[in-house]
C-alpha cells in the first residue's frame, strides 16, 4: 500500500490534481528507537501559503529536514511537482541537488548567512549555479569572457530587485552579519528566492521580530505568493503570522498530524486546542491563556 | 568595532593615569627580575677544571630598565591610541585598503627593479626566497583563508613539485619550462587525492588529518630510496636555462653568447629571480581574479557555511576539491622552481615546520588578505636574516616579533575584508 504508486507510476496522473506542488506520503523518520515523524502526509499546493503548526518538539523541522535532504526519511516519499521542470521525487535525491535541481528553497530557524560577506555577494553565491553554467564552471570568467560578465549583470539586477523589495538597496554593501537581525531575517528569505525556486520552505521567519516587521514579513510572503507565484511552506509559531496569512495549516503533535485545513478550521478543532493547550480545556487555564484564546477566535482572516 | 566606537561616544576619557601606569609596570619589572635572576645574573663557566658560577648583575639590571620603560611606553601608547579612533594602525589599514591597486603596483615595480639597483648575489638570493614564500603563503591562501579550510600539510604539495621537476629533469632532461605545468598537475592531482578523505572534516580534525598526510609524503620520500633516493635526496638537478639557452661559459647556444654580453654567475640568479616573481604574481593575479567568480565566491562562502551552501544547491565537494586542487597545484610550482633553484633536493626540506611557517605567514597576514602575505612573508623570511648578526639571539627575536604582531593585530595584519562586488560606489570616508 505504501508504495503502491512508485511500483505503477501510471497512478500518479489519476490521484494527483493539477495544483498539487509537494506531497508528502507516509512520510516516517526515525532516530534509533526515537520516532520524529510518524506516518505523516499532507500536501502544499501551488501558488498557496502552507503553514506547518505544532507544540515545540513536534517534528516540524524534522519535517523540514526531510523536505530540504538534511535528512532521508526511513520511510515514505516525497514528491515534488515542478511548476516548469516536472515531478521529483526529493527522497532520493542527494542533499545539494534538491536546492540545485528541483528548486527547493529553504531558510533555517537559526538564521545561516555568510557573516563576513556583503549583502549583495550573499545574494549572487545563491545563484551560483546559473552563473557557474554561464562561466563553464568559471573559466570564461577567468578568461574575462563577455558571457560571463553579462551572466553575472543579471545575477546583480535580480538581487536589486530583492533588496529593494525588503528595503536593503542602500545597505548592500554591508557585511551581512553587521545588519540588525530582522533584516538578517529578510535578507535570508531574499537569498532563498535568488535561486528562483519552486517551493520555498521558511523554517519560523517571524521568530524574534517586532511587531511591525512581522507585518512587513506578512506582505512580503503575500508579495511572493501572488506576484512570484512561489508556493511558501511555513513553520512558525507566531500565529498572527499564521492566521492572517496562510491558506493551509497542517497541525503536527508528537511527529503525527493532528488537523489539516484552513485557519478557521484548524483554530476551532478540539483536538488542536488539546495538543496546544492539554486535555482540562477550562478551569485550569490561567487567565493570560484564555485571552489568547478568545482574541484568537475573534479574529477573522 | 565596538571599541572604535565607544572611543568616539566619550572622546573625554583619555585621561593617562601615571601612578596606576607605573605601578603596572612595576610588577612587570618585578616579573622580569624574577626570570632573569637565573636566566640572566647566574650564569654557569669554566674556572679551569671547576664549574662556577659568574655574576651579572648589571644585565639583570639593563633587563629590569628596559622591562620597566617599556611597559610603560606601552601604556602610554595604547592610551593614546584610543583616544584617536581606533589608533594609528587601524587608519593606516583603511589607507591601504583604498590604494590597494596602486599599493599593488608599486610592489611589482619595486621587485623588477630590484635587480637593476642591487644586483647582489646575497640580496637577490633572500629576494627570491622571500618570493618563494610568498607564493607558497598565496597558495595556501586559497584554502585558508578563502575556503577555511586548515591545512597543515600544505608542504607536501610543495614536495611533490619539487619532487616532480627533480626526477623528470635528472630522468628525461626535459625542460623546466615543460615539466613546470606537469608539476602543479601532479600537485594538484595529489591535492584532489587529499580532498576526498576530507571531505566530511572540518576544523581541528581537518587540521590532524592534513599534518598527517603531509608526514606521509615525507615519510614515502625517505623510504622509497629507489625512486627518490631516500634521505640522500636527488642531486645534479638540471639547472634552469633561458627558454633552451644554458647559463655557462661557452661561445655558441648560451645565454651570455646569444645577448652578446659576457658570462657571470649572477645572470642565472637574476633569472631565477624573475622567474619567481613572474609565477607569484600570476598566482596573485589568479586568485584575485577568482574572488570575482563563481567558484572563489563559493569557496568564501563555504568558509562562512556550509549548511546554508548546500541549501543554495551549491556542491560543498567540488568547491573545496577545486580549493584544495588549485592551492595545490601553486604549491607544486612553487616546489619545481625550488628544486630548479637549489639543484638538490632532500627530504629534509620538506618538515612540518616548512608548513607551519607558511601556514604562519597566511595566518600572520590575515587570514584571505593577499597583501597581508607579503607583508607577513616579508616578517618571517627577511627579519630573521636581518638579524642574523644577533647569532643564536636571532630565532628568540623572530619569536618575539611573532607575538607582538599577533597581541596587537589578533586578526592579522590587514584582516580587512573587501567585497568583491559593489552596488555603490566606496565611501572616502566611511
Amino acid at each position: 500500500m505504501l508504495f503502491h504508486d512508485l511500483t505503477r507510476p501510471g497512478t500518479d496522473e489519476i490521484k494527483v490534481s493539477d495544483d498539487s506542488l509537494l506531497e508528502i506520503e507516509h512520510v516516517t523518520m526515525r532516530f534509533g528507537g526515537l520516532v520524529a515523524i510518524d506516518d505523516l502526509s499532507f500536501t502544499a499546493r501551488k501558488k498557496e501559503i502552507t503553514a506547518l503548526i505544532g507544540p515545540n518538539g513536534a517534528g516540524k523541522t524534522t519535517v523540514f529536514n526531510c523536505i530540504t535532504g538534511f535528512y532521508k526519511p526511513t520511510v515514505g516519499r516525497v514528491m515534488l511537482t515542478h511548476p516548469r521542470k516536472g515531478r521529483y521525487y526529493l527522497e532520493r535525491m542527494e542533499g545539494f541537488k534538491i536546492a540545485q535541481q528541483a528548486d527547493v528553497a529553504r531558510t533555517f530557524q537559526n538564521i545561516r548567512l555568510f557573516p563576513r560577506m556583503s549583502v549583495l555577494e550573499n545574494l549572487i553565491v545563491a545563484q551560483h549555479n546559473a552563473l557557474m553554467k554561464a562561466s563553464a564552471f568559471s573559466f570564461a570568467g577567468l578568461l574575462f569572457m563577455n558571457r560571463y560578465a553579462k551572466a553575472e549583470k543579471e545575477a546583480v539586477e535580480r538581487a536589486k530587485y530583492w533588496l529593494n523589495k525588503v528595503g536593503l538597496y542602500d545597505r548592500a554593501d554591508w557585511d551581512a552579519g553587521n545588519l540588525p537581525y530582522g533584516d538578517q531575517r529578510r535578507l535570508e528569505i531574499c537569498r532563498a528566492m535568488c535561486i528562483q525556486p519552486a517551493v520555498l520552505c521558511l523554517d519560523e521567519p517571524a521568530a524574534g521580530l517586532n511587531p511591525r516587521e512581522s507585518l512587513e514579513l506578512n506582505e512580503l510572503l503575500l508579495g511572493i505568493r501572488d506576484h512570484e507565484g512561489v508556493g511558501i511552506l511555513l513553520i512558525e509559531h507566531d500565529m498572527s503570522v499564521v492566521m492572517q496569512i496562510s491558506d493551509h495549516v497542517v497541525v503536527l503533535d508528537h511527529g503525527r498530524k493532528i488537523s489539516d485545513g484552513t485557519p478557521e478550521f484548524v483554530r476551532n478543532d478540539p483536538t488542536v486546542i488539546k495538543a496546544y493547550l492539554g486535555e482540562s480545556e477550562d478551569e485550569d487555564l490561567p487567565q493570560t491563556v484564555k485571552n489568547d484564546l478568545a482574541r484568537n477566535a475573534g479574529k477573522d482572516v | 568595532m565596538a571599541d572604535m566606537k565607544n572611543a568616539v561616544a566619550t572622546p573625554g576619557q583619555g585621561g593617562f593615569d601615571v601612578g596606576a601606569a607605573l605601578k603596572e609596570s612595576g610588577k612587570a619589572a618585578f616579573v622580569a627580575g624574577l626570570l632573569g635572576l637565573p636566566l640572566l645574573a647566574l650564569k654557569a663557566d669554566n674556572f679551569g677544571s671547576k664549574l662556577g658560577l659568574v655574576y651579572r648583575w648589571d644585565a639583570l639590571f639593563i633587563a629590569i630598565a628596559a622591562v620597566f620603560v617599556g611597559r610603560f611606553l606601552l601604556i602610554l601608547l595604547s592610551g593614546r591610541q584610543k583616544k584617536s579612533e581606533g589608533g594609528v594602525f587601524a587608519a593606516f589599514g583603511k589607507g591601504i585598503h583604498s590604494n590597494m591597486a596602486l599599493i599593488g603596483l608599486a610592489g611589482l615595480v619595486i621587485g623588477v627593479l630590484l635587480p637593476v639597483v642591487y644586483p647582489d648575489r646575497y640580496v637577490i638570493y633572500i629576494a627570491t626566497t622571500f618570493m618563494i614564500y610568498v607564493m607558497l603563503g598565496w597558495g595556501l591562501n586559497i584554502v585558508v583563508g578563502l575556503a577555511g579550510l586548515l591545512d597543515l600539510g600544505y608542504v607536501a604539495f610543495y614536495a611533490v613539485g619539487a619532487y616532480s621537476y627533480a626526477l623528470i629533469a635528472s630522468q628525461f632532461g626535459w625542460s623546466f619550462w615543460v615539466v613546470l605545468p606537469l608539476a602543479g598537475l601532479f600537485a594538484a592531482f595529489f591535492g584532489v587525492i587529499l580532498g576526498f578523505p576530507v571531505l566530511r572534516l572540518r576544523g581541528d580534525y581537518l587540521a590532524i588529518v592534513t599534518l598527517g598526510f603531509g608526514e606521509i609524503i615525507r615519510v614515502i620520500l625517505i623510504n622509497w630510496t629507489d625512486f627518490t633516493g631516500g634521505p640522500n635526496g636527488i642531486s645534479g638537478i638540471p639547472p634552469i636555462t633561458f627558454f633552451g639557452l644554458p647559463f655557462k661559459n661557452g661561445d655558441h647556444g648560451t645565454f651570455a653568447s646569444f645577448f652578446g654580453i659576457a658570462h657571470s654567475p649572477v645572470q642565472r640568479i637574476i633569472f631565477l629571480y624573475f622567474v619567481i616573481l613572474t609565477l607569484a604574481t600570476l598566482t596573485n593575479l589568479f586568485t584575485q581574479r577568482m574572488r570575482k567568480l563563481p567558484v572563489g565566491r563559493a569557496w568564501e562562502a563555504l568558509r562562512e557555511d556550509e549548511i546554508a551552501c548546500r541549501s543554495l544547491g551549491i556542491n560543498p565537494t567540488n568547491i573545496k576539491l577545486s580549493a584544495f586542487a588549485l592551492g595545490a597545484m601553486f604549491g607544486g610550482f612553487a616546489g619545481s622552481f625550488f628544486s630548479v633553484r637549489a639543484g638538490f633536493v632532500s627530504p629534509e626540506s620538506f618538515t612540518f615546520i616548512e608548513s607551519a611557517v607558511i601556514l604562519a605567514i597566511v595566518v600572520l597576514g590575515g587570514m584571505g588578505s593577499q597583501l597581508g602575505v607579503v607583508i607577513a612573508a616579508f616578517f618571517v623570511v627577511i627579519l630573521p636574516e636581518v638579524f642574523r648578526e644577533f647569532e643564536e639571539y636571532r630565532m628568540l627575536l623572530f619569536g618575539l616579533a611573532m607575538m607582538v604582531i599577533m597581541v596587537w593585530r589578533p586578526n592579522g595584519l590587514l584582516s580587512f575584508r573587501e567585497p568583491t562586488i559593489r552596488l555603490h560606489p566606496k565611501k572616502e570616508s566611511a
